[in-house]
């Protein structure tokens, strides 16, 4: 209803109108947040659990799952015990895993703030998206950066084909390179492709059949870090 | 109806409501929600039970102006006492602190500050009514959506849990939304009314639901 028809008791609100939002800047915060995204079965959960391994000694890192139902993920990280359980929270995300990291963060940003303010000193947050298709990405009010994971068995053709999570995230990560003897793919082929697709951007192919394959993106993620604390 | 009103209710807007089945995941497990005409029976049930009472204080909520510290813990106090499952206060909240983080940097009052720095978090239809409060809205407005709400929540959880047919089931929301609307017509009364004389309906099957939905290994939606 136009604002002469509202009652007079219940007109007493303050500004009607939207206001400007004050709280946009968030640069204090000291925790990096990165989404890892990316089809179904390409390695994000094998990787966060490496990342993890890798870095827990020298930063205070926390995750937040979005696996399609609710505890698979975090349970998985919580059998590997790359953290303590209180480090990592499984959030549900209504059937819709695009959702939950790009429409309507609500859910993820309640829980990645919950993890933080609990923590007190964290260095880096994790968010895994649950499996999904080509065109999930993160939204910036979720994460600041962001890495996508394919899987070298889940067909050479898929760099090539591209969509937003192949062009635009920060770090694309070509997952299980050590299966491409085994499944025909051409893995110079996925990666001349996947460069061409993101003008340039970094690609880094992985195997993580043991944690150290995860090095080059725990480095990667070093200087993510590095960069923001001189910025 | 303004645009700022029509956001808050449309599913884009980012507070979360894609993740909450109103209790349709225990639903469909259980049997009580199969096909459109259970689907119909379901929402119907859940509209005049707890949507009445999420209506009333909703509407409340968005004619209070400057609330006391007291005034509020009395409504959170009342609708908590309306909310036996402890999961369901809690998920509550939840969505109450979602609504107004994504509200509060756009629309203000005295009773959204008020709720922003509650200690011990804010009941969603709390939350909601008082930024249909901020953004002009009427206690009226603020039951419809209310309702609204809890029918989009119901209907999306059962498309996508079931892959009902979205065009019978907007035919449901739709039927069931004419009955609600002559709900609404108390709105002005629920806002002048002390917190305690308040609609306090519901249904014991949702609640022991909420309780056992909580503890599945696996989950799609919060609740």
């Amino acid at each position: 209803m136009p604002p002469h028809d509202i009652p007079h008791e219940y007109s007493d609100h303050g500004s009607a109108g939207p206001r400007h939002d004050p709280t946009a800047s968030d640069s204090s915060r000291r925790s990096l947040r990165i989404g890892i995204g990316g089809p179904v079965g390409s390695g994000k959960t094998t990787l966060v659990g490496s990342l993890c391994a890798l870095l827990r000694d020298q930063l205070s890192v926390v995750v937040v799952t979005n696996d399609i139902f609710t505890s698979e993920d975090a349970d998985a990280l919580r059998a590997a015990a790359v953290l303590p359980t209180e480090r990592i929270v499984a959030v549900e995300t209504g059937c819709c895993p695009h959702t939950a990291i790009r429409d309507d963060i609500a859910a993820n940003l309640d829980a990645v703030e919950e993890l933080e303010a609990l923590h007190g000193d964290v260095d880096l947050t994790l968010v895994e998206s649950g499996g999904d298709n080509l065109t999930a990405i993160f939204s910036r009010g979720l994460v600041d950066v962001q890495i996508f994971v394919l899987d070298t068995a889940g067909g050479d053709d898929v760099p090539r084909k591209g969509g937003p999570g192949v062009a635009m995230a920060d770090l694309l990560v070509i997952n299980k390179v050590d299966l491409a003897p085994h499944v025909g793919a051409d893995v110079d082929r996925m990666l001349s492709d996947a460069r061409e697709r993101r003008d340039g951007g970094l690609v880094i192919p992985t195997s993580l059949v043991d944690q150290a394959g995860a090095q080059p993106v725990a480095d990667w993620i070093g200087q993510q870090i590095g960069r923001r604390v001189t910025s | 109806m303004n645009s700022s009103l029509l956001m808050l209710v449309d599913g884009r807007f980012p507070a979360g409501g894609h993740t909450n089945s109103a209790g349709v995941e225990s639903a469909v497990r259980i049997g009580d929600v199969s096909d459109d005409v259970t689907l119909e029976h379901y929402l119907s049930g859940r509209l005049a039970t707890t949507g009445m009472v999420d209506a009333a204080f909703a509407a409340h909520t968005a004619a209070t102006v400057h609330p006391t510290e007291e005034k509020l813990n009395d409504l959170d106090d009342e609708y908590s006492a309306r909310t036996p499952s402890p999961t369901l206060r809690d998920v509550s909240r939840r969505f109450g602190r979602q609504m107004l983080r994504a509200g509060a940097p756009i629309w203000s009052s005295p009773t959204i500050d008020a709720l922003v720095s509650r200690t011990g978090g804010v009941h969603q239809p709390m939350a909601l009514g008082a930024l249909v409060g901020a953004a002009g809205g009427s206690p009226h407005e603020a039951a419809q959506l209310a309702f609204h709400h809890l029918s989009a929540a119901v209907t999306s959880a059962a498309i996508r849990l079931i892959g009902l047919d979205p065009m019978a089931v907007a035919g449901v929301q739709a039927r069931v939304g004419l009955m609600v609307d002559e709900w609404s017509i108390d709105a002005d009364r629920w806002a002048s009314s002390r917190p305690a004389t308040l609609p306090a309906s519901g249904g014991s099957l949702t609640d022991i639901l909420a309780e056992d939905h909580a503890r599945w290994d696996a989950r799609l939606f919060v609740a």
